[in-house]
C-alpha cells in the first residue's frame, strides 16, 4: 500500500539505481564498471520487491548479479582487461555530446509514447490477484501461469538454453594450432 | 457593321477556277525547289578557285556605305567570268512559273468580276492546328483586297524575273538567286492570299527569312552578311508584336481567322484599351516589316543585295506587308482612333524624316531606300486615318514608279559597271557623283526614270499624284470631322493632329520633289563625271532588262487611272475604292461618320496645293543644285554641319548601336555567357549538383559500410529514434 | 507507482544506450546493453501490477535469455580477443567490406 514510507523508499531505491548506472557508464576501469552495476541491479531488485515481485528481485540476485555479472568479470580477470584505460570513450567530446542528444531523444519519445493511452488490460491473470499470492506463494503465483499457459515459451527457452551452452563451448575453446 | 461573313456551302466562286487558289503559291514555291536543286547539285563541284565560293570579297567596293551590289555580278580581274552551267534552264523555270501565277491570277480576277464580291471565299486546303479551343486551317482568301495584292505582287515579280535574267547573268550564284526569288514570291503570296493571321505571319516570317537570304546574297563581303542579318534581326522585334497581338486576339475574340475575328471585333467596344493595345502591336509588327520609325535602319542597308531584290522586296512587296496588313484589319483598327492617330502621325514622321535624309545621299540606292522609307509612311498616314482604299492605292502606284525607279537604277548600275569593268577602274560605281550626263548615252532609261520621278513627285495625271493627294485629300477631312477628330491622343485633340500630320505630308512632298529631282540631275543631266575612257562603254542595257522597264513606265503613266476622284469630268471614278468596299468600306465609314463629300472649291484648293508643292519642289532643285559643281567621288570633299547630320542620317544606327546594341552584347557575353551559362551551369548545375551528388553518394555509401561495429550501433539507434518518431508525430 | 517505475525504467534505458554509443571497450558495451535489458525487466515488473501475471512471467524469460546472450557473446569476445589481442571496439572491422 503506497504510503509515505513506501514512497520514500521507492524514490530512494529508484534515485540510487540511477546514480549506480551514470557512475557504471561513466567508470575508466570495467571492473569497477562492472561493480556499479551490481550495484544498480540491487537496487532494482529493491525496487521488483517493493513492486511485489518478491520472486523476480529474488532471482534478479541470485541470477542476473549473482551469476551473469560473475561470467563477466570471470572474463575481465580471463583477459586481464581491469587496467583502468585513459582513452574510455571514442569520438571525444563531440561524440559525447551527440551520444547525449540521441539518448535525450530517446527518451522523450519513449515518455511521449508513454503517456499516451495504455492498452486495456488482457484477462490471462487479470489483474494482481492478492488471494491467489497468498494461496499459491509468491513462487507460485509465478509458477503456475510458466508451466501452464506459457510452457511452450518455457520449454523452448530452455532448448536455447542448451544451444547456448554449447555455442559457448564451442566458440571460446582454445584452438591447438598444428605446428607440422 | 464591321461584319464580312464568310458564307457557308455555296459561295459565288466556288467550283470555279478560285478553287485552284492554291497553285498561285505553289507555283512559284516549286520554282524554288527546281532551282534550289539545280544551284545545289552545281555546287558540290565547288572546287576552292570557283568563283561563287570565293565570293567577291577582293576589291574595295564597299566605299563609305559599305554596298556591295555589283551591278550584275562578275568575276574578279584574276577569275575568268563563265556564265552558270544551268543557267539557261533557270532563267526559263524563274519567270516561268511566276508568269504562270500571274496568269491564274488574272483567271480568278476576270472571275471575280462577274460575281458577287460581299463575303470572301475562303479555300481550305486542311487542318492545320486543331488544338482544343484553338483551330487553325491552312486556308486561302479570295476577296477583293487579297487579289489587289496578288495581282501587284504576280505581275510586278514577273517583270523584276526577267528584268533579273539580264541583271545576274553573269553571277555565279544564278540558280540561287532565282530559287531564293521564287521562294519570296511564294512566301508573298501565302502572306496576302492567308485567311488567318497565322497563315499570314507564316508568309511574313517567310519573306523576312528571304530577304535575309537575299541582301545577304552575296555574303562573302562580310558587309553584305551583316545588312542580311540587320534585316533579319530588326525584323524580329517587330514579329514579337505581332505575335502578342496575335496572343491577344485569340486570347480575348477567341479567333483567329479574319472572318471570326471581325464578327468578334466589335465586342471590345469602341476606343477601349483593348483594341487600341492590339493595335498598338500590331502596328509594331508593321513598323519592322514596313521599315517605319523606329525600326527602318535596316531598309538602307539592305541596298547591299542585288538591285533587283532591291526593286522587289523592298519597294514593291515586302514593305508593303505592313500596309496590307492594317487594311486587312481595318475592322481592328476602326474601333481604336487613338492607334490610328499613333499609326498615322508615326508615317508622317517617318515619311519627313526618310526624305530629309534623302536629301543629302550621295549613293543612288540609298537615295531610293529613303525615298521608299518615305512613301511608306504615306500609306501609313493613309491606313492610319482609316482611308484604307487610299492606302492601298499608294501601295499599286508606288509599286509601279519604285520598281521602275530602281530598276532603272539598276541598268545604271548595270552600265557603269560595264564601262568600269572594261577600264578596270575600281571606283563606287552607285555614287551619283561618279556619274552625270548619262542621258546622252541611255536614253530610253532616261525617259523612263523621268517618268517614275515625276510620278512619285505627285505631278498631275502621272500616277503618283491621284494617290498621293487621295491620302492627303483623306487626313484634311478627317481633320473636319471624323471619329478621329474627336479623340485625344496623349492629351492632344485629334482634329490637331491631323492637321499637323497634314502640313507634315505636304512638307514631305516638297522634300520628296527636291531630292528625286536632284537625283535625277545629277545622274542624267550635267556633264558626265565618269571619266574620258568609261564613257565609250557607256550604253543602253540590254532590251530583256529595258523591256520590263517600259511596260513599268506605262504603269506609272497611266496607272493612276485606277482610283480617279469625284472631280474629274471623264474616265472611271474611283475603281479601286468601289473594288475594295466589300473589304474595307464599313471600317472606312466608321471613321468617316455619314458619308459627306468635300466642297468642290476645297477640293480644289487641295489639289491645288499638293500640285504646287510638287512643282516649286522640282523648281527649287533644278535652280539651287547644279550639277557641273559636282566633282567625282574620289576628289570629293567632306560635307560639315547640318550637311553632314544628314548624310549620315542623323547618327541614328551609331544611337543604336551605342544604347541597345552594346549593352545586350556586353549583358550577353559577361552575364549571360560567363555568368550564366558557364558560371551556374556548368560550374553550379554541371560540376556540383549533375557529377557532385552521385560522387557524394558514393563516398556515403562506402563510408556507410566501415565494418566498425560502434558506428553500427550509431546508426541502428538513429533508426530505432527515427520510427518512434514517425509514431509520435503521427 | 506505475508512472514513475516507467519514468525510471525509461531513464536507465537512455543511460545504457548512450553507454553503448560511448565506449570503447567491448565488454562495458555488452553490460550497458545487460543494463538496458534490466530497464525493460522494471517496465514487465511495474506493468505486470496492472495486467497480470504475464509481465513476472515475461521477466523469467529475459533474465534467461539474458544469461545464454551473455554467455555466447562473451565467447565471442574472448575469441576475438585471442584473434586480435585487443577488445577495443574501434579495432574491430572484421565486418567491413
Amino acid at each position: 500500500m503506497p504510503n509515505f514510507f513506501y514512497e520514500v523508499h521507492f524514490y530512494l531505491f529508484g534515485l540510487l539505481a540511477i546514480a549506480s548506472s551514470i557512475a557504471f557508464v561513466t567508470r575508466k576501469s570495467p571492473v569497477a564498471a562492472a561493480l556499479w552495476l551490481v550495484n544498480t541491479m540491487f537496487c532494482l531488485a529493491a525496487l521488483y520487491a517493493m513492486l511485489e515481485a518478491h520472486f523476480i528481485g529474488v532471482i534478479q540476485v541470485l541470477v542476473y548479479a549473482g551469476a551473469i555479472m560473475v561470467v563477466f568479470l570471470f572474463v575481465v580477470m580471463l583477459l586481464n582487461l581491469g587496467q583502468p584505460s585513459d582513452l574510455v570513450d571514442i569520438r571525444g567530446k563531440w561524440g559525447r555530446l551527440a551520444a547525449g542528444l540521441l539518448g535525450l531523444a530517446l527518451l522523450a519519445q519513449v515518455i511521449v509514447l508513454a503517456g499516451r493511452k495504455l492498452p486495456e488490460p488482457f484477462t490471462p491473470g487479470g489483474g494482481y490477484d492478492p488471494i491467489a499470492v497468498r494461496d499459491l506463494g509468491a513462487v507460485g503465483s509465478v509458477a503456475q501461469p510458466l508451466f501452464n499457459e506459457y510452457l511452450l515459451a518455457f520449454e523452448l527457452t530452455s532448448i536455447l538454453l542448451l544451444v547456448a551452452i554449447v555455442g559457448a563451448v564451442v566458440i571460446g575453446r582454445r584452438r591447438r594450432v598444428d605446428a607440422r | 457593321m464591321l461584319l464580312q461573313e464568310a458564307t457557308t456551302g455555296a459561295h459565288a466562286l466556288s467550283g470555279s477556277i478560285a478553287e485552284w487558289v492554291w497553285l498561285i503559291p505553289v507555283l512559284p514555291f516549286l520554282g524554288f525547289l527546281i532551282n534550289g536543286w539545280l544551284s545545289m547539285s552545281s555546287a558540290a563541284h565547288v572546287g576552292p578557285k570557283d568563283p561563287s565560293a570565293a565570293g567577291h570579297g577582293h576589291d574595295a567596293h564597299g566605299g563609305a556605305e559599305g554596298h556591295s551590289d555589283h551591278g550584275g555580278a562578275h568575276g574578279d580581274d584574276h577569275h575568268p567570268v563563265v556564265r552558270h552551267k544551268y543557267a539557261g534552264i533557270v532563267s526559263v523555270i524563274g519567270p516561268a512559273v511566276l508568269l504562270l501565277s500571274f496568269g491564274l491570277t488574272v483567271a480568278i480576277f476576270m472571275a471575280m468580276l462577274g460575281v458577287d464580291r460581299e463575303a470572301p471565299f475562303v479555300r481550305t486546303l486542311f487542318s492545320w492546328i486543331p488544338a482544343g479551343d484553338l483551330h487553325i486551317d491552312a486556308a486561302l482568301q479570295v476577296d477583293p483586297l487579297s487579289m489587289v495584292m496578288t495581282l501587284v505582287v504576280t505581275g510586278v515579280g514577273t517583270l523584276i524575273h526577267l528584268f533579273s535574267v539580264g541583271y545576274m547573268q553573269d553571277d555565279p550564284g544564278y540558280p540561287r538567286y532565282f530559287a531564293y526569288l521564287n521562294l519570296f514570291v511564294s512566301f508573298m503570296l501565302v502572306l496576302v492570299l492567308g485567311a488567318s493571321y497565322p497563315v499570314l505571319f507564316v508568309g511574313w516570317e517567310g519573306v523576312g527569312l528571304c530577304s535575309y537570304l537575299l541582301i545577304g546574297f552575296w555574303f562573302s563581303d562580310k558587309a553584305n552578311a551583316d545588312a542580311g542579318k540587320k534585316a533579319f534581326v530588326v525584323n524580329r522585334i517587330g514579329d514579337f508584336g505581332f505575335l502578342i497581338a496575335m496572343f491577344m486576339m485569340f486570347a480575348n475574340l477567341g479567333a483567329l481567322d479574319f472572318v471570326g475575328v471581325a464578327a468578334a471585333a466589335p465586342g471590345m467596344g469602341f476606343n477601349s484599351v483593348l483594341a487600341t493595345t492590339i493595335c498598338l502591336f500590331l502596328f509594331l509588327g508593321c513598323a519592322g516589316k514596313s521599315a517605319q520609325i523606329p525600326l527602318y535602319i535596316w531598309l538602307p542597308d539592305a541596298m547591299a543585295g542585288p538591285t533587283p531584290v532591291s526593286a522587289l522586296i523592298h519597294a514593291a512587296t515586302m514593305v508593303t506587308a505592313g500596309v496590307y496588313l492594317i487594311a486587312r484589319s481595318a475592322f481592328l483598327f476602326s474601333l481604336a482612333p487613338a492607334a490610328q492617330l499613333t499609326v498615322a502621325f508615326v508615317g508622317a514622321l517617318t515619311a519627313l524624316f526618310a526624305a530629309t535624309i534623302g536629301l543629302k545621299q550621295w549613293d543612288i540606292k540609298r537615295v531610293l531606300a529613303y525615298s521608299t522609307v518615305s512613301q511608306l509612311g504615306y500609306m501609313f498616314v493613309g491606313v492610319g486615318v482609316g482611308a484604307y482604299a487610299a492606302g492601298v492605292f499608294h501601295l499599286v502606284t508606288h509599286a509601279f514608279f519604285k520598281a521602275l525607279l530602281f530598276l532603272g537604277s539598276g541598268s545604271v548600275i548595270f552600265a557603269m559597271h560595264r564601262a568600269y569593268h572594261a577600264t578596270h577602274n575600281h571606283d563606287d560605281a552607285q555614287d551619283m557623283r561618279n556619274m552625270g550626263g548619262l542621258r546622252r548615252y541611255m536614253p530610253i532609261t532616261f525617259v523612263l526614270m523621268w517618268i517614275a520621278t515625276l510620278a512619285i513627285a505627285g505631278i498631275p495625271f502621272f500616277a503618283g499624284f491621284f494617290s498621293k493627294d487621295e491620302i492627303l485629300g483623306a487626313v484634311f477631312a478627317r481633320a473636319h470631322e471624323s471619329t478621329l477628330a474627336q479623340v485625344t491622343l496623349l492629351g492632344i485633340p485629334g482634329s490637331t493632329l491631323l492637321y499637323v500630320i497634314y502640313a507634315m505630308g505636304l512638307a514631305a512632298a516638297l522634300l520628296t520633289a527636291i531630292y528625286m529631282t536632284r537625283m535625277m540631275l545629277y545622274t542624267f543631266h550635267g556633264p558626265n563625271r565618269s571619266g574620258e575612257k568609261e564613257q565609250s562603254h557607256l550604253a543602253e542595257a540590254p532590251w530583256i532588262m529595258t523591256g520590263p522597264l517600259v511596260i513599268l513606265g506605262v504603269l506609272s503613266l497611266f496607272g493612276g487611272w485606277l482610283n480617279l476622284p469625284d472631280l474629274i469630268p471623264f474616265g472611271p471614278v474611283g475603281l479601286l475604292e468601289h473594288w475594295l468596299e466589300p473589304v474595307v468600306g464599313a471600317a472606312t465609314a466608321v471613321v468617316t461618320g455619314p458619308a459627306e463629300a468635300h466642297s468642290v472649291i476645297t477640293e480644289v484648293y487641295l489639289i491645288g496645293a499638293a500640285v504646287l508643292i510638287a512643282i516649286l519642289g522640282i523648281v527649287i532643285a533644278v535652280v539651287r543644285l547644279k550639277p557641273t559643281r559636282l566633282v567625282p567621288k574620289a576628289q570629293a570633299p567632306d560635307e560639315h554641319g547640318f550637311e553632314r547630320v544628314l548624310r549620315e542620317k542623323y547618327y541614328v544606327d551609331e544611337l543604336y548601336d551605342r544604347v541597345i546594341v552594346r549593352p545586350t552584347v556586353w549583358i550577353s557575353r559577361n552575364v549571360l555567357s560567363t555568368g550564366v551559362d558557364q558560371g551556374i551551369i556548368d560550374k553550379l548545375l554541371v560540376t556540383w549538383v549533375g557529377a557532385g551528388i552521385p560522387r557524394l553518394f558514393g563516398w556515403f555509401g562506402s563510408r556507410l559500410q566501415s565494418g566498425q561495429v560502434g558506428t553500427y550501433a550509431w546508426v541502428l539507434l538513429i533508426g530505432v529514434i527515427a520510427v518512434l518518431g514517425a509514431f509520435t508525430l503521427r | 507507482m506505475l508512472a514513475e517505475s516507467l519514468a525510471l525504467s525509461a531513464v536507465l534505458f537512455t543511460i545504457g544506450t548512450i553507454g553503448v554509443l560511448t565506449r570503447r571497450n567491448a565488454i562495458v558495451i555488452f553490460m550497458c546493453v545487460e543494463l538496458m535489458l534490466n530497464a525493460v525487466n522494471l517496465t514487465f515488473v511495474a506493468l505486470s501490477k496492472v495486467y497480470g501475471m504475464a509481465g513476472q512471467v515475461f521477466v523469467v524469460f529475459v533474465m534467461t535469455v539474458a544469461a545464454a546472450e551473455a554467455a555466447v557473446g562473451l565467447a565471442i569476445i574472448i575469441a576475438i580477443f585471442r584473434h586480435k589481442q585487443t577488445v577495443n571496439l574501434e579495432n574491430i572491422n572484421l565486418l567491413k567490406g
